[in-house]
């Protein structure tokens, strides 16, 4: 009994052991993506989760800010943003010494005028003189850091750095490009399952041998064709039609395979008797098959979406890269090379890229694993 | 363009092929009558509304370009004149295309094999834990997410600070933990595949974890018990009884695996773009599709070399339909 409880624990922790290698990186993302840009660049993710210490260094106002009381000249003001929830423990007036004095202590400068600081940040600089510099003298401070979060960067990522307007282009790309094949190749596999004709075999061995096609393969032919199309029409040979027919193409062999097992596997009385009734096989197709094949159609609208929706290549051979038709995964390979050190942007706008993954991930898990485990395998 | 523009033309491409297949087949049947050879005609004609519009893109898209590609592959970059087995010839001495093919063969040792190698060990493991079925979803996320989002989860791992400064990537800050010297791990050659591989191998656990599990419930329970009451080891049992009954699924997930690894392209063009000698046989082609305003002979030819990768994976599934239709 004692042997078989100690495997038992040995095999949880091993499990934990790789869900936590598994979610960690993402984990590490979505912090990331939450922290403040300046203490991103500075420090580890990991770091933003506990109470941390940090050096800041700040500069006090200068003159402008001065007021008169009793027989001081006094400079008074927050070194924090509001609700920073940051607080001091030391500080000091000179970069040697920066733990020199505690919060609430009195520092003397060499010019007689004293300061005192308060946890919260509240600093006052007295003195007898009047202050006469623009700039303030420098504090050097330490502080203790709760976790905090921001949404800074999303409306940075969202709004000036155009991964919102990707955003609306990818919706534009991934939905087309998933209902248009399986609008079509909802008839298709009907046809290759229960109508008779000339060809239908051989027709079904192509489907099958496309299946594991490379779409490499497509690729130069089809930029050739559209090209021409564009030249000949007078029209821009990169759009959106033009991505979702490509789409389309790559995923028709795929989509066609698993509606045709699907449909393959319905009761054939069931045809057999709309049929004796007269129903065509628009009608028995309309009023049968299409009821029946909802929730094949939701594991593989989910599949083909999540696939234009992540896809790269198609988006960037057939679309032009401007703002206006460039996708989300083009877009983030564009800020890796141009922003590769802005790690606010990238986290955030990778994070954004995989909202609706992850929303559909969550919320329709189930098709999305019968999609897969029905044998998906894609060109 | 604006919001309004696009969503109009999205329902605009819908809209326009369900009305296709509902004013066709409503055409026909307005002409339909009962007489019994009207009846087969309007059958055929009925077939090629339904079969037509795939059969056009199938055609267009898949099968012509196949042809399209062989035929580019013996022309020259601008696809005018014939130069036989030229292009073939430049990519055997060309070292760019000798270093893809060697890391192209090395991501498909490693990757499918890896990745069958956790999902099945994982699936085992959650099988029989209360809470295996989070940790599955977990490990099955990765799947949802984009090749480039993955990369730019694993190139801040991987991120690099010089030796004295704070790491923020969490690779190189587990690494100084320990006292060693940070490393710039994406510019390491070599090494620098196996860091690019283990990408895929995050991702694709997932897949391979959720088919196992699917497998693992079609095993007898009676066979495990009755095992158990013989005295056989929990090892035993995986080897013995487990993997055996496996094995068939053990050899779909590896080729779909394989077949998702000869395309490999997003992950190592949004990492390294094939620098530090991590190129594959799908970025090479990329980069020659619009390398010197594009080389569609060079370019068909790498295609064609990532095409003979699946053919026998091709040749295989044809056979095993056939054997299928004959049952």
């Amino acid at each position: 009994m004692n042997k078989v409880s100690l495997r038992s624990i040995l095999s949880q922790l091993l499990l934990l052991l790789f869900v936590i290698i598994w979610i960690l990186p993402t984990f590490g993302l979505f912090i990331s993506s939450l922290r403040d840009k300046d203490l991103l660049a500075i420090s580890g993710w990991w770091s933003a989760l506990t109470t941390t210490n940090v050096n800041e260094i700040y500069r006090m106002q200068g003159m402008d800010e001065q007021n008169q009381a009793d027989n001081y000249f006094i400079i008074t003001d927050n070194l924090f943003k509001k609700n920073s929830g940051k607080k001091i423990e030391t500080f000091g007036i000179t970069s040697k010494k920066i733990n020199e004095f505690k919060v609430g202590e009195v520092a003397i400068f060499k010019d007689k005028s004293t300061v005192t600081v308060n946890e919260d940040g509240l600093y006052i600089w007295k003195s007898e003189n009047e202050f006469t510099k623009k700039k303030g003298k420098r504090l050097f401070i330490t502080a203790s850091s709760p976790p905090s979060f921001t949404f800074d960067n999303y409306k940075e990522v969202l709004f000036q750095e155009g991964i919102g307007q990707a955003f609306v282009n990818t919706i534009a790309v991934a939905l087309p490009s998933t209902l248009i094949p399986l609008i079509i190749c909802s008839y298709f596999a009907y046809a290759l399952t229960w109508m008779q004709f000339f060809g239908r075999d051989t027709l079904l061995a192509i489907i099958i041998a496309s299946l594991v096609v490379p779409l490499q393969m497509s690729l130069i032919p089809i930029l050739t064709i559209y090209n021409d199309f564009g030249a000949l029409f007078g029209v821009a040979a990169k759009s959106y039609p033009g991505v979702w027919m490509a789409h389309t193409g790559f995923g028709l062999a795929s989509t066609t395979f698993l509606l045709r097992n699907f449909i393959k596997s319905l009761p054939n009385e069931m045809m057999e008797a709309a049929k004796v009734d007269g129903a065509s096989h628009y009608d028995i197709f309309l009023r049968i098959i299409i009821p029946l094949s909802i929730p094949a159609f939701a594991s593989i609208f989910i599949l083909q979406f999540l696939w234009c929706w992540n896809d790269l290549l198609v988006g960037l051979v057939f679309l032009d890269q401007v703002p206006s038709e460039i996708i989300l995964t083009a877009k983030l390979k564009e800020l890796l090379g141009s922003r590769g050190e802005n790690w606010e942007i990238l986290t955030t706008g990778a994070f954004v890229s995989m909202t609706v993954p992850l929303f559909i991930f969550f919320a329709l898990q189930r098709y999305f694993i019968r999609g897969l485990v029905a044998g998906s395998v894609k060109g | 363009m604006s919001i309004l523009d696009i969503s109009l033309i999205v329902c605009l491409g819908i809209v326009s092929f369900i009305l296709y297949f509902h004013i066709s087949n409503y055409i026909l049947d307005f002409f339909g009558n009962n007489n019994l050879k009207r009846i087969k005609f309007e059958n055929s004609i009925r077939v090629l509304i339904f079969i037509a519009p795939a059969c056009i893109i199938l055609f267009i898209f898949i099968l012509y370009p196949v042809f399209e590609t062989i035929r580019l592959s013996f022309y020259d970059k601008f696809g005018r004149e014939f130069v036989g087995l030229y292009n073939y010839n430049w990519a055997v001495n060309d070292p760019e295309f000798k270093r893809s093919i060697f890391n192209n063969l090395a991501w498909l040792l490693v990757v499918p094999t890896l990745s069958t190698f956790f999902g099945l060990i994982i699936a085992n493991l959650a099988d029989r834990i209360w809470w295996g079925s989070i940790a599955k979803s977990i490990i099955f996320m990765p799947m949802a997410i984009s090749f480039v989002g993955a990369g730019v989860i694993w190139k801040f791992i991987y991120e690099y600070r010089g030796p004295g400064d704070t790491q923020i990537g969490l690779l190189n800050a587990v690494i100084v933990s320990f006292g060693y010297e940070p490393q710039a791990w994406l510019t390491i050659p070599i090494w620098n595949n196996f860091f690019l591989m283990a990408i895929m191998i995050w991702i694709q656990t997932g897949l391979a974890l959720v088919i196992f599990s699917a497998a693992l419930r079609g095993i007898p329970k009676e066979m495990i018990e009755a095992a158990r009451i013989d005295g056989a080891s929990e090892l035993k049992i995986f080897f013995s009884i487990i993997i055996p009954f496996l094995e068939q699924t053990i050899l779909v997930i590896w080729t779909i695996i394989t077949i998702l690894v000869l395309k490999i392209f997003d992950i190592i063009f949004a990492m390294t773009n094939g620098e530090w000698q991590t190129g594959v046989l799908a970025n090479l082609m990329y980069d020659w599709m619009f390398r010197g305003g594009g080389d569609s002979g060079r370019g068909s030819v790498l295609a064609i070399v990532i095409m003979i990768g699946v053919f026998p994976i091709m040749a295989w599934n044809i056979y095993k339909h056939k054997q299928e239709q004959k049952i």
